[in-house]
């Protein structure tokens, strides 16, 4: 029999909803015409995008339609990953003029190893760096921006610790240096409500699998009037914005999973809330020596980042492991580098706690079983990861 | 997610001999929060000589916990000049196997084990952080001097620099002493004659003529003949002066107006991706 599985990584991936698995069904084995081909056979297919792409404009609030009631602005990519790269490049490569790029010190690889390409093609890539609870100085950051940038890329909130950044504010910010403004919101969608309608935002990333859509799916949300270069050069799909035949049975089940998250919404900020306070609130409560590491009146409402001094990530994983949790850790040794994550080591965590600590991420589906199971199971391993360690002094 | 084995796991999950031993007649202390794993170990030695208790205690990671674990088993009972002879090797060699990149959690553990040797006898310990006298620190952020580096190097025939990373963590974190632990290795394997294979293709001017003359024709002959042939030309080995490997270039290759691209892309290249590059090529 398979193990009891308590699955708490909801920021690394989701659980694909059945209600997306069943929609996205029929178009593996029964609708699997190209939606680009004459016939009706592959028309039909076309329409389920249109309404796919409909359902993910709703959830960002994007309404621009062209004259066929296309929603223009969603692009349909291959990942969160894509996106960016697609977002980043474009800009750069459409404002030849303008040499710089501003993003923060805590943005996923996905943004920031695109920043040290650009450098090694020299280009000047300034990264904003943020205090001890992971916020961005906006000041400092404006000191950043200047005539000569290209684009400003700050993520909508933060993997590792859930921060959520004032992303219209830095776009409006961008925008008076006639910078463009991208954000990478790939944790935020889904999460917390999002409305592009009267917004300065110009470009958004986002991710199926983070919001119970399959993985391999993503959408680079570009606003209209932008100029875009396409990253992917091909067919004319995404209007010649991305070439390529479309991920039709995926598309369709982003579609669905936006529908979804849309209805769901009050529930991640209830729900998912209460669930996430009640895990943090026991284990303050039963724990002692531990540290939340996040900006505690400004983030998502699934994340809770907890360092557990003088102990060590792996150690503590591998232990819940034995029991069917998942968690995930900004520990070095999961990972095979030697240093904790670039997000703990920005935010200036003391190495006494950055080593040990987890991060927890929970969707609609964990209960409040879980979480005890959780509350529970977790004293009696950090207590004996502890007594292990020549640094801890019982208190 | 590691491919740690059971015999890891077993000793991350039922650690053997945790704790301190009281009164303890040597103690080795090694590594440091910082650098994301440290060890306390302690002994009790007896009346014979050999060590009666040993006890651990281990800041890090399961392959860290494990590695200490493994440790005292192994030098439970043994005489201080037998544990002396422990290697990180022997520490592997209980668990199995480790990831590669864990194998510094091995390392850690010898090095508590001479450290807490050296502290009985009295001697300071061979890992201390001020330990300038035994050597340079080469590696700013893990605090790895070069004396360290040769000696794992020595200890376990590693030629890579990804290797010293995995085996001391030196150079696993901003990366700016990578060259210079190459340049340790390089000098490390000269001095012990048994040449990197890196170093083999750089050492041409320490060749012996005959060998010289063999290695080029031979690649002349197989590689560069061939293409120049294809066209119509050919060329023949003249002669060999330190680095300067001087040919004729015959047929059309002779008469071309571009026979100069011909002997710098075509046959310099060729001679430099086979043989080494300090080769430059002349033609008469």
């Amino acid at each position: 029999m398979q193990k009891r599985i308590i699955y708490f990584d909801n920021n690394a991936t989701t659980a694909v909803d059945p209600e997306v698995f069943e929609a996205m069904k029929p178009f593996f084995s029964e609708r699997y015409g190209n939606p680009s081909s004459i016939y009706s056979f592959g028309g039909s297919v076309a329409a389920e995008i249109k309404k796919a792409r409909a359902q993910v404009a709703a959830l960002l609030g994007a309404d621009h339609q062209d004259e066929h009631g296309n929603f223009t602005e969603v692009i349909f990519t291959s990942c969160g990953t894509e996106s960016d790269n697609a977002a980043i490049y474009s800009a750069v490569e459409n404002c030849p003029r303008r040499k710089k790029v501003v993003m923060s010190k805590i943005e996923h690889p996905a943004v920031l190893n695109v920043g040290k390409d650009l450098e090694r093609r020299g280009y000047k890539v300034a990264y904003a760096p943020v205090d001890g609870r992971g916020r961005i100085d906006l000041q400092r950051l404006e000191d950043l921006i200047d005539e000569n940038t290209a684009i400003v890329s700050v993520m909508w909130a933060n993997n590792e610790t859930g921060n959520i950044y004032p992303v219209e504010e830095i776009a409006a910010m961008a925008h008076r240096y006639g910078a463009l403004f991208h954000t990478d919101a790939v944790q935020a969608v889904g999460k917390i409500p999002i409305n592009l309608k009267n917004s300065q935002i110009d470009m958004l990333s986002l991710s199926g699998h983070k919001l119970h859509a399959p993985k391999g799916i993503g959408v680079l949300y570009v606003r209209r009037g932008i100029r875009f270069r396409p990253f992917i050069v091909g067919g004319h799909q995404e209007k010649g914005r991305r070439g390529g035949t479309e991920n039709t049975a995926s598309i369709v089940a982003l579609g669905k999973a936006c529908e979804l998250a849309g209805k769901n919404m009050s529930i991640e900020n209830t729900q998912v809330k209460a669930l996430r306070d009640r895990l943090e609130k026991g284990i303050i409560e039963s724990i002692p020596s531990i540290k939340i590491n996040a900006d505690l009146d400004n983030r998502l409402p699934n994340t809770a980042s907890v360092s557990f001094e003088f102990i060590e990530g792996e150690a503590i994983l591998l232990r819940l492991d034995q029991f069917g949790i998942c968690a995930s850790s900004g520990s070095a040794c999961t990972t095979g580098s030697l240093e904790p994550s670039h997000v703990l080591r920005a935010m200036g965590i003391p190495y006494t706690s950055a080593h040990g600590t987890i991060r927890f991420s929970l969707s609609r589906f964990n209960t409040g079983e879980e979480v005890d199971f959780v509350i529970k199971t977790l004293p009696p391993i950090i207590a004996e990861l502890r007594s292990y360690s020549p640094y801890w002094q019982e208190k | 997610m590691w491919d740690y084995n059971n015999k890891v796991m077993d000793h991350f999950l039922h650690p053997r001999n945790v704790g301190e031993v009281e009164n303890a007649d040597a103690v080795g202390d090694v590594g440091n929060i910082t650098c994301g794993d440290a060890l306390k170990l302690t002994l009790k030695i007896g009346a014979d000589g050999r060590i009666e208790e040993v006890k651990f205690k281990t800041f890090g990671c399961a392959s860290a916990i494990a590695s200490s674990s493994a440790l005292t088993e192994i030098v439970k009972g043994m005489t201080l000049e037998e544990a002396g002879k422990v290697t990180n090797r022997d520490i592997v060699d209980v668990l199995g196997e480790l990831p590669e990149e864990k194998l510094h959690c091995s390392v850690m553990g010898m090095e508590a084990l001479q450290a807490a040797i050296a502290n009985y006898k009295g001697e300071k310990s061979p890992f201390e952080g001020d330990a300038d006298h035994e050597g340079r620190i080469v590696c700013k952020c893990f605090g790895v001097t070069d004396t360290k580096i040769r000696k794992v190097a020595k200890e376990n025939n590693l030629h890579k620099t990804e290797e010293i990373t995995n085996y001391c963590k030196a150079g696993g974190a901003c990366g700016a002493c990578l060259d210079s632990i190459q340049e340790i290795l390089d000098g490390l394997w000269k001095e012990k004659g048994e040449a990197a294979p890196e170093l083999e293709k750089s050492a041409f001017a320490g060749m012996s003529v005959v060998q010289r003359v063999i290695r080029v024709q031979e690649v002349i002959d197989k590689a560069i003949k061939p293409m120049l042939e294809s066209d119509g030309g050919s060329i023949e080995l003249v002669d060999i002066k330190d680095n300067v490997v001087i040919v004729r270039l015959k047929g059309r290759c002779a008469v071309c107006p571009s026979s100069h691209v011909t002997l710098k892309h075509t046959v310099e290249d060729q001679l430099r991706e086979f043989i080494s590059k300090e080769i430059v090529v002349e033609s008469i």
